[in-house]
């Protein structure tokens, strides 16, 4: 069974892609069939890694646990070929075959880089801004009376405001949209992590900072030794909850007005009803995201490493 | 990034003598109404004895025991250490909680080390870190996290985190309270040692009659709240070791009888 699994990944791309050359294209296949190199290129991937776990037992062990679900993907893109590029089912303006999206990834991947490039920029600044902010602040509420007393109206009030309605206001504020719209991602990793970071605080077992004074702390000490590192498992599901609410920001903020940006590209396209563009830019959100979010939890695991026994036990 | 506020080094190994005089503590619970905890406490504790308070248990010892860290203060009264007021909590004053409280993000060393490090002193001192780390047996779990030390492990850890920062007065609240009798024993001799070893000021709070006669030299013995001492007994028996000895068990009888006597609170709990 598991020999099975290993190869089947394989065969399913190599009836695909015999199904692609076999069968005849439809009214609205695209110049250069790029899905017959994909489907070339996963069934030389899929053979080299079952012939490599004949070999090597961890590869077997990964490759036939991944096997199934591959086989699922591969065959859907194969689904969604027939029936698009093959027969013609789907209406092909808001359906365009794998063989176009593929396509958009290689022939448009200047403009694509260079928004990806405009969307970095406003959630870097707009991230660091507001965690950094955002830390500030929790640590200035979670420590000080006269902070929290300041502070803490303000961020009930005016936290829970989605940053996007701000937009209005942002717009007249600032002098040009990279500044306006970096400030909404900032506002929007802001509050989770202020609110996060001042309850971390808040919850912290009085005992270890007793313990700490008695070992000689002083208020900084307390504060970074004990108070900061205590609150971190706090903080980092902050910092996880105002990186998807940036997200959210960064892809709405686009497209109030912005030129260049990964969300400001998907928009337009749609707007030139050229929807293979339209997903092209789709799969390259999801896969820079997804990067993004597993690089923070790489930092979490870091950061966290005392903890993980906690949470196996 | 340590805390720079105090360098100064504490040379000399000796304890200092502790002083309370007329400590009154009164504490208003959430429903407004009063409570006393310590009801006028006068004690002298010499230098680098060692002296354990009994007593039923809700009577003010944890309080007492936390005026002298610095971290209570008294409603009325004066206490100090070698004839200066104690205002706040000090490194001067170590204070092992009976639940260990070691830093869980911090490894067992850098547990240790926290004292070091929060006075600017670690780079100088840093031997330190692993002599302690020995003295405990805990050399092996230096790179460990608290979580995987046993109860046992952590309350020793957290023994050597007061103490490596060479406090004159070692304070601890029932230490042992929460490990079984043969963890606890060992535990017992081990702490004799290490008092032996660094001559510091030992004051422990415990509900073990037999674990006070063991380990003290004077036993304060306090009334139910609102506490008061009703009883300070010198302990000097040449072989103390002997659980059996004849004057072993006449303290401990002469200690139950004040405590039924005073309280009949608690039936405090044997070891043996
Ligand atoms: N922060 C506080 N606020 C209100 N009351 C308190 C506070 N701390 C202690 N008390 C009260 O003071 C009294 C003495 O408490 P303490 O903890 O000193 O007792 P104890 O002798 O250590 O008891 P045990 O042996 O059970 O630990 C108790 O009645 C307790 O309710
Ligand atoms: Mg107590």
């Amino acid at each position: 069974m598991k020999k099975f699994k290993v190869w089947l990944p394989f065969i399913a791309s190599a009836a695909a892609l015999a199904a692609d050359i076999l069968l005849p294209d439809g009214k609205n296949s695209a110049k250069v069939n790029y899905y017959t190199y994909f489907c070339a290129a996963i069934a030389v991937f899929t053979l080299i890694t079952a012939v490599m776990s004949v070999f090597n037992d961890k590869i077997r062990e990964s490759t036939s646990y991944k096997g199934l679900f591959r086989t699922g993907v591969i065959l859907l893109i194969a689904v969604i070929d027939l029936l698009t590029a093959k027969f013609d089912v789907l209406p092909m303006i808001y359906f365009p075959s794998p063989s176009k999206v593929i396509g958009v990834l290689f022939e448009d991947y200047e403009l694509i880089g260079k928004c990806l490039l405009y969307s970095a920029r406003l959630l870097l600044i707009g991230f660091f801004g507001g965690a950094l902010v955002g830390l500030a602040a929790g640590i200035a509420i979670g420590f000080n009376k006269h902070a929290a007393y300041w502070l803490n109206p303000l961020v009930r009030f005016l936290g829970p405001i989605p940053s996007t309605a701000w937009i209005p206001l942002v717009l007249v504020v600032f002098p040009d949209t990279v500044s306006a719209s970096s400030f909404l991602i900032a506002l929007a990793v802001w509050f989770p992590t202020t609110l996060m970071t001042s309850s971390g605080i808040q919850n912290i077992a009085n005992s270890f900072f007793e313990v700490s004074e008695t070992l000689g702390a002083g208020t900084f000490c307390k504060i970074f030794k004990v108070g900061v590192p205590a609150a971190m498992p706090s903080i980092f599901i902050g910092i996880f909850n105002g990186t998807c609410s940036a997200f959210i920001t960064l892809m709405t903020a686009e497209m109030i007005g912005a030129r260049y940006g990964i969300g400001w590209y998907v928009n337009w396209q749609k707007e030139m009803m050229c929807y293979a563009n339209v997903y092209a830019g789709l799969i390259v959100i999801a896969l820079t995201f997804s990067i993004l979010i597993t690089l923070l939890f790489r930092v979490k695991d870091k950061l966290l490493v005392w903890q993980k026994g906690v949470i196996k036990w | 990034m340590a805390e720079r506020c105090d360098k100064m080094v504490t040379t000399e190994k000796s304890g200092g003598a502790l002083s309370v005089k007329n400590a009154v503590k009164r504490f208003t619970q959430p429903n407004g109404e009063e409570i006393t905890a310590l009801n006028g406490v006068n004690l002298e504790v010499d230098s680098g004895s060692f002296v354990s308070f009994i007593g039923p248990s809700g009577c003010g010892k944890s309080t007492l025991l936390r005026l002298i860290a610095g971290l209570e203060k008294p409603t009325s009264g004066e206490l100090s250490l070698d004839g200066v007021p104690i205002t706040k909590a000090g490194y001067e004053r170590g204070l092992v909680f009976q639940n260990p409280t070691l830093f869980s993000w911090l490894t067992i060393y850098d547990n240790i080390a926290f004292s070091l490090r929060a006075r600017g002193i670690y780079k100088e001192k840093k031997e330190l870190v692993n002599e302690y780390l020995e003295l405990v047996g805990l050399k092996d779990f230096a790179g460990a996290y608290p979580h995987q030390l046993s109860g046992g492990m952590a309350q020793r850890a957290s023994i050597a985190r007061a103490l490596v920062g060479h406090p004159k007065v070692l304070l601890l609240d029932e230490p042992l309270g929460a490990l079984d009798a043969f963890t606890r024993m060992n535990m017992q001799d081990e702490i004799l040692r290490i008092w032996r070893e660094k001559h510091m000021t030992m004051i422990m709070v415990t509900h073990d009659v037999d674990e006070a006669i063991y380990l003290s030299d004077k036993i304060v013995v306090m009334s139910p709240r609102p506490a008061k001492i009703e009883k300070i007994i010198s302990v000097d028996i040449a072989g103390k070791r002997a659980r059996n000895n004849p004057e072993f068990l006449r303290l401990r009888s002469e200690i139950l009888e004040i405590l039924h006597f005073a309280g009949k609170v608690e039936e405090p709990d044997y070891i043996i």
